[in-house]
């Protein structure tokens, strides 16, 4: 606990009223302080004793005055988007007559920014019209802000339309998921081979890293949340940077031990190892964050009736985050599926249909876009952008799930869930009370029990 | 019923000595302990192994290479006379990693604050989902991206660069003549810099997530104090949330950074290789440690095999290096001590 204080107030950065006065924009005085403003911060005269701070109230207005003007907030009004279209399209215009009259100047690329950067002039100045600087400097950042979401979301939006435009011509031949490379050879049409190897593949290997890294990364999820310690701290802190383990290195270490150690053969088994390294620290940390989230009361109510910490952790703790803890999950995976590099390592590249784990080389859905696009042949890039195509709806499906799932914070209940909580703790009651009239016998100075249908169970949230 | 008997309280009882309280655990709670101790543990030594096995393979290399492994650009380690080191290569993967945080963070902070302050809030969890999604979009369906569509986009940027700014070493090509309309643009491809915009959308949502995170804690009491005292949105965001959230964009920034030391597939799928360093960024040719591991592993003998150990040896003491300091920001900024309690 004190740490914690220690900690806050070391990097305590809280804002001094100073530097809010010094933001603020119109703050209207409505009426003059009573007093001279030199009387009020001096009231002893020039070298007095220091000045007192002072509170003035304004004086309420007379009978006469006119209401003061509010300032409408949070609502776009008629002149924000006016003045927000006029900057777009005369910027619009500046530019266009810059590259294709005024200026020798050419390019997509080239004619997006000066128009962005016109537009930001132009509205700016318009602003600056009816609003002061502050006002002036808000609209702008914002303008900012927006372009910068604007370029990410065009980034994913255009890697997405990109994959699916090219990919589609091959994704169309359903052969493409029912055969592997083993026959087809580069210069075959689309209409021949396809990557069921490497689908099959990313399931088995995939799997087998669920397997391995579930178990181990919640149990260390909840020794992070259940324990506190130096010890607890020192993991925390390596798992929080092997979060970012470059892929290449946990293929490494996989080929140093399992491959060069241990002399086993290079298979699905070790590229399920290396992926597992990999996943293992970004489940931990998900993991530990989603459990943190977990109402402490709910813990103290549970200590309260008497559970031990297990049985707590077993009962309610893990209960409460499952949603969270299956996004976690789910995440992981997805980060997992789409690695390449630890695969290339210690499975390697084939064409053939592989499903025994312990041996021979076994293709992934990334791996094999890799290999089919390092080829110059048209039919194999195609068949790549296929391949990266059904890689990233897998990848889209996983997060889909992972979203409805993790849609809810932890301990917050659908309609559905809340229902049957209710009536478990109606069926509890029922129990406890008859179990209860049962071992005592009900004599007369005891008040009658209390009827059941009068009874609102409490303490769940609806 | 269950009838809770409250001690009568009897007038010649005094208060009790204190007594001492004694944390026992049960039989369960100790297996439980136990077991939840054993995974902690079993997971820190998994991780400490990393280091351990990558250091016990390279040790035949760097014990022949000594300090030339520093200083040596070449890398040759079958060879008899060329020697190997990476001094070409840690330079390329800072550079690129540099081009990739660069571009990449700007637009990650707008973003993470456009999310938190400026979107409506119905856009909010969609933006959210859309910034996820961008993290878990695999790295090779970047690369196809940045290989088929983007190089052919940023020649032009490129060559631009290249011809107002070329008196700068970043922008310089050598090979380049902007003057003759004939010049090829192969010089502009696969260069550092195409690598670096790839990267930099891989760690654009890392960093996004880790700032969002932080703006979105930022305390309500502070943020409609700045309100009440009329600021604008810009004016809270600049007082208030921006340096609350600092050490959380120091950390995200540096959590993208050991990301794009790391990345493998989307540099190796766009740079041809090249082991003389050029700061040269618009340049044909580039490296990354990632990439030659994947690239040489295959045709390594036993000691080109324990030359590359060496090589991500270094990569992952840099990585790990870089994401200890982000954490430290990360767990420093106010807003990790609220999530303690």
């Amino acid at each position: 606990m004190t740490d914690i204080v220690d900690q806050a107030t070391t990097t305590n950065q809280a804002v001094t009223t100073d530097e809010l006065w010094a933001i603020t924009t119109q703050v209207e005085v409505t009426s003059a302080p009573a007093r001279p403003v030199d009387e009020l911060w001096n009231p002893a005269g020039p070298g007095g004793r220091p000045p007192t701070p002072t509170t003035v109230r304004p004086q309420r207005p007379g009978p006469g005055t006119p209401p003061p003007i509010r300032r409408p907030i949070g609502k776009i009004g008629r002149d924000d988007v006016l003045v927000l279209l006029g900057a777009l399209l005369s910027s619009a215009s500046i530019a266009l007559l810059f590259f294709g009259r005024l200026l020798p100047l050419t390019g997509r690329l080239g004619f997006v920014v000066v128009w962005f950067v016109v537009f930001i002039v132009i509205y700016g100045l318009l602003v600056s019209i009816t609003d002061n600087r502050p006002a002036v400097v808000d609209r702008v950042m914002a303008a900012l802000l927006t372009a910068a979401t604007c370029i990410a979301g065009g980034a994913l939006v255009s890697v997405v339309f990109f994959v699916i435009l090219r990919g589609w011509r091959a994704l169309r031949n359903t052969n493409l998921y029912t055969q592997d490379m083993s026959r087809a050879g580069p210069l075959d049409p689309l209409t021949v081979g396809g990557i069921s190897h490497a689908i099959v593949g990313t399931l088995i290997i995939i799997s087998m890293a669920l397997v391995f890294t579930v178990p181990l990364a919640l149990a260390c999820a909840v020794f992070l949340t259940e324990t506190r310690g130096k010890v607890t701290e020192l993991v925390r802190s390596v798992v929080t940077a092997m979060t970012a383990l470059p892929s290449i290195v946990a293929g490494l270490f996989i080929f140093a031990t399992w491959v060069l150690v241990l002399g086993q053969p290079r298979s699905g088994l070790a590229a399920a190892l290396a992926i597992s390294i990999m996943m293992l620290p970004i489940i931990i940390r998900s993991g530990d964050v989603v459990l943190r989230l977990v109402p402490g009361n709910l813990r103290e109510a549970s200590a309260a009736l008497g559970a031990p910490q297990w049985r707590t952790v077993w009962f309610v703790v893990l209960p409460t985050a499952r949603p969270g803890l299956a996004t976690s999950v789910i995440l992981g995976v997805a980060r997992g599926i789409g690695e390449t590099a630890p695969v290339l390592l210690v499975s390697g590249i084939t064409g053939a249909m592989n499903v025994d784990p312990r041996e021979n080389p076994m293709m992934s859905l990334p791996l094999a876009t890799f290999d089919f696009v390092r080829s110059p042949q048209p039919s194999l890039i195609a068949r790549g952008f296929a391949t990266a195509l059904v890689l990233m709806v897998l990848v889209i499906v996983l997060f889909t799930i992972a979203r409805i799932l993790g849609g809810r914070p932890a301990g917050r209940l659908s309609k559905r869930q809340a229902r049957r909580a209710t009536n478990n703790s109606a069926r509890d009651l029922q129990r406890i009370e008859e179990s209860h009239s049962a071992a005592t016998p009900t004599s007369d100075d005891h008040p009658p029990p209390p009827i059941l249908d009068d009874l609102e169970p409490t303490g769940v949230p609806s | 019923m269950i009838a809770t008997t409250i001690p009568s309280r009897t007038q010649d009882v005094t208060a009790a000595d204190p007594i001492e309280i004694v944390e026992t655990r049960g039989r369960g709670d100790k297996a439980f302990f136990g077991g939840i101790g054993l995974s902690g543990f079993l997971v820190l030594s998994l991780m400490a192994a990393v280091g351990v096995f990558l250091a016990y393979e390279g040790l035949a290399a760097l014990r022949v290479a000594g300090p030339s492994f520093i200083t040596t650009s070449t890398w040759q380690p079958d060879a008899n006379t060329g020697g190997f080191g990476i001094a070409a290569i840690m330079p390329f993967t800072i550079l690129i990693a540099t081009i990739a945080v660069v571009i990449a963070a700007p637009i990650a902070l707008g973003t993470a604050l456009f999310i938190t302050e400026v979107a409506p809030v119905w856009l909010r969890s969609w933006l959210i989902a859309a910034v996820d999604l961008m993290a878990a979009v695999p790295s090779v369906v970047y690369g196809l991206w940045g290989l088929f569509l983007l190089q052919g986009q940023v020649i032009g940027l490129s060559r631009w660069l290249n011809t107002w700014l070329g008196w700068f070493p970043l922008f310089s090509v050598s090979g380049a003549d902007p003057n003759s309309p004939l010049s090829s643009a192969s010089v502009y491809t696969a260069s550092s810099f195409i690598a670096g915009i790839v990267v930099a959308m891989m760690v654009m949502p890392i960093q996004c997530s880790v700032m969002r995170e932080v703006f979105s804690q930022v305390p309500v009491g502070e943020r409609e104090g700045a309100f009440a005292l009329g600021s604008t949105r810009w004016g809270m965001i600049s007082v208030v949330a921006l340096p609350f959230g600092r050490g959380g964009m120091i950390g995200g920034t540096m959590l993208g950074l050991g990301r794009a030391l790391g990345e493998t597939i989307a540099v190796l799928l766009i740079i041809s290789p090249r082991f003389d360093f050029t700061f040269h960024a618009l340049e044909a040719g580039s490296n990354s440690v990632s990439a030659l591991i994947a690239i040489k592993y295959s045709e390594a003998s036993d000691f080109g095999l324990s030359a590359l150990m060496a090589a991500g040896l270094a990569l992952f003491a840099i990585t790990l290096t870089v994401n200890f300091v982000a954490s430290y920001f990360i767990a420093r900024s106010r807003s990790g001590a609220g999530s303690e309690a």
